[in-house]
């Protein structure tokens, strides 16, 4: 019963904060991993990639991950429900209230900061989901996994092509999972 | 009763055929809301994505919220919110009990160790959009380099860095530049 609570709080904290939409949840849900077991670092690399390969909003698909990790079905919809109730009660005041919030002097010099703020945590996050991904750790030093790293390395340039670029996401999973199994890695 | 219903299933198809939320669902919330319900015109509906970014919270379940309040207030809000996370909730739901089921098999486990790989891909570059995005001017440049010292080096909370930042922002923007954010 306690761990429903605190999954309830813990999500309801995210929507109430993560600023910046689906990739703006994820330093939350990293700081989580470090509180409680609920989950480890190896599963949130799974939670991105079987979030990112489904329909549905990425910050939505990964909240209802962690929260079926730590409790199951149940868990799914305790975690979804703490995520959304934050948004429900903002938005709906916005609308009532504040026509014209989007224009106000403080709320654009606010986001003017916080977008590039969020840009810098999610790129910190980053590495160390990439550290935890292609590194194995034993007592504190880590050793790559050259495989991976050079199939990290290959994805990305290609990526940075124009023309790659509108193939999604799953595509490049389901080329990670072909490469993976020939090549045995 | 009957816009309550159609709110739903609006939003649940929108949710349940769209991936990756988002920016990825305008052209999606344009055919339900916009060509299909005429519920807002295409302007309005630029207007509440706008809000939906700068309110904390997933952007798609802002725009959701605020589109089903616009139509049917609180509860048409509630109802629009329930239709979008639906389809996540059994999608997801499913795939992690199969994953979960199938993830000690040594072909898994050699897919699995490839997607990693490319999870790191999409993120690096899925920052590198976003920067793309955001830095476009020296107050950006600045506050990403003074965000990622904390971010990177301590275990300084996220929302600590982010309250920290909008005061910045707002300090820099209203009291010093007198209003103007160009």
């Amino acid at each position: 019963m306690k761990t429903v609570i605190l999954l309830f709080l813990e999500f309801m904290k995210i929507g109430f904060v993560a600023v910046g939409g689906g990739p703006a949840t994820l330093p939350y849900l990293m700081e989580l991993t470090e509180k409680y077991d609920w989950y480890t670092m190896e599963d949130l690399t799974n939670m991105i990639a079987v979030s990112e390969s489904t329909p549905g909003p990425l910050g939505l698909n990964m909240a209802t991950y962690a929260g079926y990790k730590t409790l199951g079905l149940f868990g799914g919809i305790v975690s979804t429900a703490g995520l959304v109730i934050p948004s429900i009660i903002v938005i709906c005041l916005i609308a009532r209230f504040l026509e014209n919030f989007n224009e106000n002097k403080y709320v654009k010099g606010a986001f003017a900061a916080i977008r590039p703020a969020v840009v810098a945590i999610i790129a910190a996050s980053v590495y160390r989901v990439c550290k935890v991904s292609m590194f194995a750790e034993s007592n504190g030093s880590y050793t790559p996994y050259p495989k991976l790293l050079v199939l990290c390395v290959i994805v990305f340039a290609l990526l940075q092509v124009k023309k790659l670029q509108k193939y999604h996401p799953a595509l490049w999973l389901l080329f990670a999972v072909i490469v993976g199994i020939v090549f045995r890695f | 009763m009957k816009i309550y219903w159609q709110l739903f299933c609006a939003f649940f198809r929108i949710g349940g055929l769209t991936f990756g939320g988002g920016l990825a669902q305008l052209p999606m919330l344009k055919f339900e809301i916009v060509q299909k319900y005429h519920w807002m015109d295409e302007e309005e509906l630029l207007d509440v994505y706008a809000i939906g970014q700068c309110t904390p919270g997933i952007i798609a379940i802002n725009t959701a919220t605020y589109v089903g309040y616009k139509k049917a207030g609180v509860p048409g809000g509630i109802v629009a919110t329930i239709g979008m996370v639906m389809p996540s909730l059994i999608i997801i739901t499913l795939a992690a009990a199969i994953l979960q089921a199938i993830i000690d098999n040594v072909w898994v486990q050699h897919a699995i160790m490839g997607i990693r790989a490319v999870v790191c891909a999409l993120m690096l570059n899925t920052v590198l959009t976003m920067g793309r995005k955001t830095l476009k001017n020296h107050f950006a440049y600045v506050i990403c380099a003074l965000a990622f010292l904390p971010a990177f080096f301590t275990k300084t909370p996220t929302l600590v860095i982010v309250v920290a930042a909008a005061l910045i922002g707002i300090i820099w923007y209203v009291v010093i530049r007198g209003g103007e954010t160009k």
